[in-house]
């Protein structure tokens, strides 16, 4: 039994407001049988420093991905480690974290990967709650292990490779990273070096929509008019496109591909988490700089 | 700089991550001097969130060392305040003979990602530059 959705008019415009959730409404339904709160941040400490009573910490890096694969979790690794932080199969899952859950939304992409039917982003995420001035506590979250069934990693759905963007040529595509970046200035993010690649520039035709764009200063995301504006409106989607989103790594482009699968509701949307990192470094796919979006290539048969 | 690489050492991988935090709560809070003054403070590029630091030499030629990260980053707080103690007041030459590995021998790349423990290695280069530049 999923936990009723949140009823607030704020998400009501929005395509699935059932993968948001208020932090009126989470205040209100901590405790709530069947509910698991997780935080998922940049920073590998900041749970420690304090976190939303009866939530559990996931961390991107040391527990999402791989450790020795450029990969994610496959279905056994997945399940060992869900069970090891209480949740079941059925449970509603709340994710939050910090930066306007920009590492929760890539916490949610990866639970989608193994079709988590229930997940939802607290709206405004870590900052939002602490800015409110809501309660906060040290105390690390008791769990009970759970059995989180082997379910087999579906990519095909919400995640594209490098193949599949060769494919995808003459579709949408959308660069979230900043304009720096996309213009082959830089070849990383600001701030962050040392996830560089050769080349710098863009793919082919992709628009250049950075992905904080997205996010108001109190971290939640704009409204529906807003998010038209910027989708529809500047980088010329048109609803029942098949789009990919990319950054660097894939962190940046799961917000994007939120925003753009459950609040605006595009049906086909792909994250291509190898992005900028594996694109730019590879031998021999088209290229472009500048701030111009470039033509497509023929897509690849 | 031994003694902290047993403390970590010494610890079961998750409570290395507990010290950690403890030194991030603990980081001493920047003289008025440099925190009227943001300018005089450099900024580590390589860590994912803001840290600025700033070395100074004393007639003795011993090395004080002040760093600024904020609240929201404790991780990198928790690395700036493990070189504050592992270094502070050393003499100048005893930190530039610092072991460079030292960020990777705490045990604590597991525990935060190597990509983390970047940050550490970029934070201690740049003390030693800083020394470097003021004994020349």
């Amino acid at each position: 039994m999923p936990v009723p959705f949140d009823p607030s008019e704020t998400l009501a415009e929005y395509a699935h407001p059932e993968a948001l959730v208020t932090t009126e409404w989470l205040a209100a339904n901590l405790g709530t049988p069947g509910l698991v709160v997780l935080e998922s941040d940049e920073d590998v400490l900041l749970y420690e420093v304090g976190h939303i009573p009866t939530a559990v910490k996931i961390d991107w890096f040391t527990e999402l991905n791989d450790d020795t694969l450029r990969d994610y979790l496959d279905g056994e690794k997945f399940a060992a480690l869900l069970s090891s932080k209480g949740i079941k199969r059925e449970d509603t899952v709340v994710i939050y974290g910090d930066k306007s859950n920009w590492w929760a939304s890539y916490a949610l992409w990866v639970f989608k990967l193994f079709g988590h039917e229930d997940v939802r982003l607290l709206n405004g995420g870590r900052d939002k709650w602490i800015a409110e001035g809501r309660e906060l506590t040290r105390e690390v979250t008791p769990v009970s292990e759970t059995q989180y069934p082997v379910v087999e990693r579906k990519d095909e759905e919400i995640r594209a490779f490098r193949d599949d963007v060769l494919k995808h040529f003459g579709n949408p595509l959308i660069d979230v990273r900043s304009p720096q970046e996309y213009t082959g200035e830089r070849t990383h993010m600001p701030d962050y070096p040392e996830e560089g690649a050769l080349r710098g520039g863009h793919i082919p035709s992709a628009a250049n929509v950075p992905w904080a764009k997205a996010a108001n200063e109190d971290k939640t995301f704009k409204n529906l008019a807003d998010l038209k504006d910027l989708y529809l409106g500047q980088a010329g989607l048109t609803p029942g496109d098949n789009v990919i989103a990319y950054c660097r790594i894939g962190e940046r482009s799961s917000h994007t591909w939120f925003v753009l699968k459950y609040l605006l509701g595009f049906e086909n949307v792909r994250n291509y988490d190898g992005s900028w990192t594996e694109w730019g470094s590879s031998v021999a796919v088209p290229i472009v700089k500048g701030e111009a979006p470039g033509a497509a290539p023929a897509p690849k048969k | 700089m031994q003694d902290l690489i047993d403390d970590f050492q010494d610890l079961p991988v998750k409570e290395r991550l507990t010290l950690l935090l403890e030194f991030s709560d603990n980081l001493p809070e920047l003289p008025a001097r440099y925190a009227d003054h943001p300018d005089l403070l450099e900024r580590v590029e390589e860590c994912q969130s803001p840290v600025y630091l700033f070395v100074e030499i004393d007639e003795d030629k011993n090395a004080h060392l002040f760093f600024s990260a904020p609240a929201e980053a404790p991780t990198t707080r928790g690395f700036a305040s493990v070189l504050h103690e592992a270094l502070d007041g050393l003499p100048a030459q005893t930190v530039l003979d610092a072991d460079n590995q030292f960020p990777d021998l705490l045990g604590l790349t597991a525990a935060v990602s190597p990509l983390r423990i970047n940050g550490m290695r970029a934070m201690l280069a740049r003390i030693k530059r800083q020394i470097r530049e003021k004994l020349a």
